[in-house]
Parts: structure tokens; C-alpha cells; sequence
């Protein structure tokens, strides 16, 4: 048993932090600080620069544009990248459809889309939650019908995440309503500006528009932009949910939150004091921290596990990730709340594309603090959580 | 970057729960507590035979020269079992004094009587109102000629009943609450001038209130300065505190277990009461407090070995404040899912969680370790 990193690991450490130094826009980094939403062209512009360091795709096989980095390597990019902190890179093309196409796609559709994924020449949404159809995603009903060499697709998708951005989708649709639920479904991509899509956004409590509700009115869609088999989606999903293990326990994330705590209640005051000399107040922070490192210590215990035994048998402790890093997250967005107190009460309005800059930095605080209410409902709400943790783990 | 145990590890954690498993099942723990003191001498010499009590020891002194990692493996196979017998208060205390600290002479004296299982040891080092705090010590130790007689009272020894040899915090200068002036002394149990109350505690181990009244020991007695023992406390308390983490993670995972088993097989409605969803969340929170539990007692671990005091001081506290929250989220929710059958002395469960209860008031509960990180500046 060894806590330590490599001096191959930390040198690597040091490189990825001194390119991120070196290249992610300042203005892009300040406003992720301030929990600002960034426009298009800030992530896409980040993620060109990425893509051309080769670190776009990092963990994609290397004959696709990955870097061949070990599980650790991995680890600590996200950890260096979170806390540094800039975009991560878009999940839905980068994490979700991409290893779908690289694994179930022909070569065909492998040339068409992976280079582009990797440079976002195209913006990918994902296309799954339905309004009927949350937790219990099987139970989606938007349709495809083959109609000789074309796809008629027909229904609704929501939550469409940035969908206001997107080139592309990726959808589940039910393509065979005579069988069994899980079974009926496949998985097919195509372009946002076909006829008969429809976008409509949903702002939400923090008076964001991330996520959208997206329409398909008799979309027509070619045959060949299937992904796999027909009426084999469901695995491909199951397959896509399960690729992000590690990422969503947002260590390095929280950690950036952590010392932008300290700092801001350094400057904050209460009582005629700086916050952070309130004892309350640090316990509180402390016992945050102390979750955190062992939130921490969980997730270097699964990483260690894949990079010496391979990613095969998932283990249990990885379960807790999500859990734990959902919980932590929303705890230092209410430790913000508290620092800013009565200061969080502005309301900041959003530009047309979701991004917005006009008011002081005070004003995001409370929008994160909503916003992150998410953390613990997408990706598989944290009930469900509990209910794999029941059934895979503890066998009841 | 490495979790897994190395293969000497392995085999070590296969034998001495192999041990347990045939010689410490709930009734065979139940006769050992009605022995002498509380616990079976014909047990601890079967730890001594598996070599287990010379685990942590220099190899020139008798042992195996084995790191903070075989220590865990045994707590946590120990707490798995409940076991009784004196690891805790002889091996790692004890043996820690000597290993930290003690002389040449001191070590040829003690250690070979420890791993033989000879000897057991108790530390006495609670005072009536020095709750956790380790300098604050009203014991004193004056002068006399070469040696030294000490006067004063401790409380709730651990082992107190059946140890040898009592290591005892005693004031040598100073006033009480000062970080100065607190020494070690190596004191026989059997010295002219001890009165011990001896008693069960609330998990079923043994404990005295131990009266010294001029007590006289050698200068032999010091272990290190005793004028300035503070640093070599708080080093060996780290220890301990590590040791009750991993003992609670083999508790906890115990607790779990039995739990989870109980859900599968107990049925209401005609149903076992695992396929409801609520107590389902609960089992999985269980879970999660176990594997974070896990993650800090093996932080502690790779803590206690670090020569730097401070962050050394605040890992094992934080890990302490880890284990303390979930060890009572565990052991609750284990009575509470058992329902009434847990609220009873023939249930296994209730004895995992008095003795888990016990764990976060020794060497400092939650409350005690959350403000020695905070005061600390946190972990970052």
C-alpha cells in the first residue's frame, strides 16, 4: 500500500498544470471561477486548444486520437483541470457518444464523426430524458419508423443540456413498439438543423437556460445514421451511462470551490470580522474538507484498482463517487451562500445564448447554489444511486 | 499509487482471521469475558504463537519490523471479531512507547516479555477532568534521590485489572493544563502504593480507576524526557487513534454484513424486509459510510508513519472525525434495521455497536478532532 504518486506522475502533474497556465484564456477561467456561464465560442475556442495539444479526447484508444495515459494519468488531468479550473471537455461528445461510435459504430460513421467530435466541428446534445421518462428512462416513446432508405421520427426530448448550441444529436428512439421495453429501442444520430426539430428552452431556477426541450415533428433522418443494430440502443446506453465512473466524483472541482471559500471569506466580513475568523463557520468548513478527503481517498482507490487490474470488474466503492461528490458539491455551494449572505439577493439576467457577464460576481452565487441542486438528480439521481448500491453491492 | 496489500500482507490477513474465526465466535467471546480481567490468556498466547504480538516491533528487538499497514490488518480483523484481549493497550500502546521512545535497556527489558505474551500493558493517562486533552495532567512525579514517587489518580485504564506493567502520565513541572513539564513512566502494576477498582465497561471490556499514592520507582522508570514527553504522547496516541479507525472499519463492516444478512432473511408481510425500498437507502448509506470510513482509516495509516507532526496530527484527526460520523450512522442504523431483536444482549449486533460507541470517546470524539482540523486551517 502506497498514497504516494510516481515522479514520472507528478512530473506529469506539472506539465499538464503549466499548459494550462499557459493556455487557457484568462477570461474563460475567471468567469468558471465566478461560476459564470461561458458562451459558445469561449468553450469551443478552449476545446480547439485542447484538441490540438492531442488532449481532447485523452482517454479515447489512441488509433482514434487518445493518449494511451494510465488511469492515474487520467486522474490527475481531470483533478489539474477541475481545479485549475477550465471547461471540461463537451461530455456529450467527448464521454458519451463518441466511445459508442468508436465501439459499436461502422467505419463509415467512425471517419464521419470522431475527428469532428474531437475538434466540436460539431456540438453534440444528448437526446434521452423524455418528460415522461426520467429515472425510468426504458419507458421513452419518441418514435422512429423506417420508411424505405429514411428514418420518420416523431416525439419529444427534455433536458436537452446546451441542445440551443448543438449541431448534432444523439437519440433514443423506440423502433420497435411491439417488444418487450428495454428491448425496442435504438440508438440514432443525426443533424439539430433538420426539418421538423424544434428547440424551445427551459430556464430554471437559477434563471439559467442550460437545458431545453427539443421537438421532432416527422424529422426524416437517413437510414445509415443508426448507430450498431437496430433495436439494440438500450445496451449502447447502459454502455455510454457507464463509462463515467471516476469523473463525477468532481474532486478537483470542489477543491477550486474550497479555496474560493477561504479566499472570499477572508474579504467578507461578519460581526466586524473577516467570516473565516467565525468558528461556526470554519468547524463547517472543516468537516467539508475532511468529507472531501476521504471522498478523495474512495475515488484514488478505484482509480489505483483500474490502473492495476484493468477497468473489467467495477469496484463497489466506485458507487460511492457519485453520492458523495454530489453531496460535497452542493455543500460548498451553500458555504458560498453563507459567506455572501444578504449580498446574494441580486438577480443577474442572461444573455440570448445562456451566457451572461453584466452584474458583479456576487450575483452568481446564489444562481450556483441552485443550479447545483442538479447534481444530485442527473446522472442517475442519487435514489437510484442507493437502489444500484442495494441491488449490486449489498444483493437485496 | 497502490491500495492492494502485498502478498506477505495478504497471507497475514488470512491467518489471523483464519485464527479468529475458529477460536472467536460470539459464544467463545462470551466465555473469555467472564475470565479474570476480562479477557482469555489462553487466547492472547495464541496471538503471541501466530507472532502477532511482535508484529510491529524492530526486528533487533525481537520482532518483525512490520509497518503501520499490518497494524491496520490486524485492528480491523480484531474489531471484526470483537476480540477482547489487550492489542490495543499492550502492542500498540505499550509496545509504541517503547518503540518511540524508549532506551536500549528499557526495550531489552519489555519488548521480548510483550511478544511472548508474557506481559500486558495499560496506559494510565485519563484523568477525572482532563477528558482529551493530553497535557492536561494533575498525576505528578517529584523527584526522589535518583528516582521518582508519583501521586494521583487515573481513570478508566484500560487492561487496568490484568496489566503488568502501567504506563503513566505524570507531571514532573508545571502547572496542570501546561504543555510542559508531563513525563512517562514505565511503573509496575504490582508497586507498593497502587489501589486499583477494577470493572466492566460499557462494551464489555475491562477497566480500573487506579489510585497512585507515593509511589516510588528507579530512574529507569523515564521513558524520554520527563520534563518534555508531550511530542512522544501525542506520537503514540496518533497510533492508537489509527488503530481504533481500522478497528472500527472491521466493526462497521461487520455490522454491515450482519445487517444486510438480517434484511435478506427476517420477513414482514410476507416478504423479507430487504426488498423495501427504505431500508434498502438505508443499507446503501450504511455502505457509503463504511467505504469512506475505509478511505481515512488508510489515510491515517500512511499518516501515522510521517516524521512531520503537524500534518501527521491533523490526517489521523480528520480521520477521526470520518470515522466517528459514520461509525454512528452504522452502528444506529444496524440497531434500528434489526428492530427489536437488536435492542437485546443475545443479538451479536448490539455488542458491534456499544463497542463502536465506546471507540469514538476514546482518544477524542468527533467534536474534539473536527476542532483540532479546524484549528489546524483545514486539510488544504
Amino acid at each position: 500500500m502506497d498514497l504516494a504518486f510516481t515522479k514520472e506522475e507528478m512530473a506529469f502533474r506539472e506539465e499538464v498544470r503549466e499548459f494550462f497556465k499557459n493556455n487557457v484564456p484568462p477570461e474563460t477561467r475567471r468567469k468558471l471561477v465566478e461560476g459564470r456561464h461561458l458562451s459558445k465560442d469561449e468553450m469551443v475556442t478552449w476545446w480547439r486548444i485542447l484538441n490540438k495539444k492531442g488532449w481532447g479526447v485523452s482517454h479515447w484508444p489512441k488509433e482514434y486520437g487518445g493518449t494511451g495515459w494510465t488511469s492515474v494519468q487520467h486522474y490527475i488531468f481531470n483533478e489539474e483541470l477541475q481545479s485549475y479550473p477550465a471547461p471540461a471537455p463537451l461530455a456529450f461528445g467527448v464521454s458519451m457518444v463518441g466511445p459508442v461510435i468508436y465501439t459499436f459504430g461502422n467505419e463509415e460513421q467512425k471517419k464521419k464523426y470522431l475527428p469532428r467530435i474531437a475538434n466540436v466541428d460539431d456540438w453534440w446534445c444528448q437526446g434521452f430524458s423524455e418528460p415522461g421518462s426520467g429515472s425510468d428512462l426504458a419507458s421513452l416513446k419518441t418514435k422512429a419508423e423506417r420508411k424505405g432508405d429514411k428514418w420518420i421520427i416523431n416525439g419529444q426530448k427534455t433536458w436537452t443540456t446546451l441542445a440551443q448550441h448543438a449541431d448534432m444529436i444523439f437519440c433514443l428512439c423506440r423502433t420497435d413498439p411491439s417488444a418487450k421495453k428495454q428491448t425496442g429501442i435504438s440508438f440514432i444520430v443525426f443533424s439539430m438543423k433538420s426539418k421538423g426539430v424544434t428547440v424551445r428552452p427551459i430556464q430554471t431556477i437559477d434563471g439559467g437556460v442550460e437545458v431545453n426541450e427539443v421537438f421532432f415533428d416527422d424529422v426524416e433522418v437517413p437510414y445509415e445514421n443508426l448507430i450498431g443494430e437496430e433495436n439494440k440502443g438500450w445496451d449502447y446506453a447502459k454502455f455510454l451511462l457507464g463509462n463515467e465512473r471516476t469523473g463525477i466524483a468532481r474532486v478537483g472541482m470542489s477543491k477550486e470551490r474550497i479555496r474560493r471559500i477561504k479566499d472570499l471569506a477572508s474579504k467578507v466580513e461578519s460581526n466586524g470580522r473577516p467570516v473565516i475568523e467565525d468558528p461556526g463557520f470554519r468547524e463547517k468548513l472543516a468537516a467539508c474538507e475532511i468529507e472531501l478527503k476521504a471522498l478523495e481517498l474512495t475515488q484514488l482507490r478505484v482509480v489505483a484498482d483500474e490502473n492495476k487490474h484493468g477497468k473489467g470488474k467495477p469496484n463497489p466503492a466506485s458507487s460511492v463517487l457519485k453520492i458523495k461528490g454530489s453531496e460535497i458539491q452542493q455543500t460548498t455551494t451553500e458555504l458560498l451562500m453563507e459567506v455572501i449572505g444578504p449580498l446574494a439577493a441580486p438577480f443577474d439576467v442572461h444573455g440570448e445564448d445562456g451566457s451572461n457577464e453584466a452584474m458583479e460576481w456576487t450575483a452568481q452565487i446564489a444562481p450556483t447554489y441552485f443550479n447545483y441542486r442538479k447534481v444530485s438528480i442527473y446522472g442517475g439521481s442519487n435514489e437510484i444511486q442507493r437502489n444500484i448500491i442495494a441491488k449490486a453491492v449489498l444483493g437485496l | 499509487m497502490d491500495f492492494d496489500l502485498s502478498e506477505e500482507q495478504r497471507l497475514l490477513k488470512e491467518s489471523v482471521d483464519g485464527l479468529l474465526t475458529d477460536s472467536y465466535d460470539f459464544d467463545a467471546r462470551k466465555k473469555y469475558m467472564k475470565e479474570k480481567g476480562g479477557w482469555s490468556k489462553a487466547m492472547w498466547g495464541k496471538l503471541a504463537e501466530q507472532g502477532l504480538l511482535g508484529l510491529p516491533f524492530a526486528e533487533a528487538d525481537g520482532g518483525f519490523g512490520a509497518g503501520g499497514v499490518e497494524t491496520m490488518i490486524v485492528m480491523e480483523a480484531l474489531g471484526k471479531a470483537l476480540v477482547l484481549e489487550p492489542y490495543l493497550a499492550t502492542v500498540v500502546i505499550g509496545g509504541g512507547f517503547l518503540r518511540h521512545g524508549g532506551s536500549d535497556a528499557q526495550k531489552a527489558a519489555y519488548v521480548p516479555a510483550i511478544i511472548d505474551g508474557s506481559k500486558t500493558f495499560a496506559f494510565a493517562q485519563v484523568e477525572k477532568n482532563s477528558r482529551y486533552d493530553l497535557h492536561d495532567v494533575t498525576t505528578t512525579a517529584k523527584k526522589k534521590g535518583n528516582g521518582w514517587v508519583i501521586d494521583g489518580e487515573k481513570f478508566v485504564v484500560l487492561n487496568g485489572e490484568n496489566a503488568d506493567v502501567l504506563i503513566v502520565t505524570a507531571r514532573t513541572k508545571g502547572e496542570r493544563r501546561d504543555k510542559t513539564g508531563v513525563g512517562v513512566f514505565l511503573v509496575p502494576a504490582n508497586a507498593k502504593g497502587i489501589t486499583k477498582k477494577s470493572y466492566p465497561t460499557q462494551d464489555g471490556l475491562h477497566a480500573a480507576d487506579i489510585t497512585f499514592t507515593g509511589v516510588e520507582v528507579g530512574a529507569d522508570a523515564v521513558i524520554g524526557n520527563p520534563d518534555d514527553s508531550l511530542a512522544l504522547i501525542e506520537r503514540v496516541v496518533d497510533d492508537a487513534r489509527t488503530a481504533l479507525c481500522a478497528e472500527a472499519v472491521g466493526l462497521m463492516d461487520e455490522s454491515l454484513k450482519t445487517t444486510v444478512e438480517y434484511l435478506k432473511t427476517r420477513k414482514q408481510f410476507g416478504v423479507a424486509i430487504g426488498t423495501f425500498q427504505s431500508l434498502q437507502h438505508r443499507a446503501s448509506d450504511m455502505f457509503v459510510a463504511v467505504e469512506q470510513a475505509r478511505s481515512m482509516s488508510m489515510f491515517a495509516t500512511m499518516a501515522a508513519d510521517s516524521d512531520d507532526a503537524k500534518e501527521r496530527a491533523r490526517s489521523i484527526a480528520a480521520a477521526k472525525v470520518q470515522i466517528g460520523k459514520s461509525l454512528k450512522f452504522v452502528g444506529q442504523q444496524s440497531i434500528q434495521l434489526h428492530g427489536g431483536i437488536g435492542m437485546t444482549m443475545e443479538a451479536k449486533i448490539g455488542h458491534y455497536f456499544k463497542r463502536l460507541t465506546m471507540i469514538e470517546n476514546t482518544f477524542g470524539d468527533t467534536d474534539y478532532h473536527l476542532r483540532r482540523v479546524t484549528e489546524a486551517g483545514g486539510l488544504m
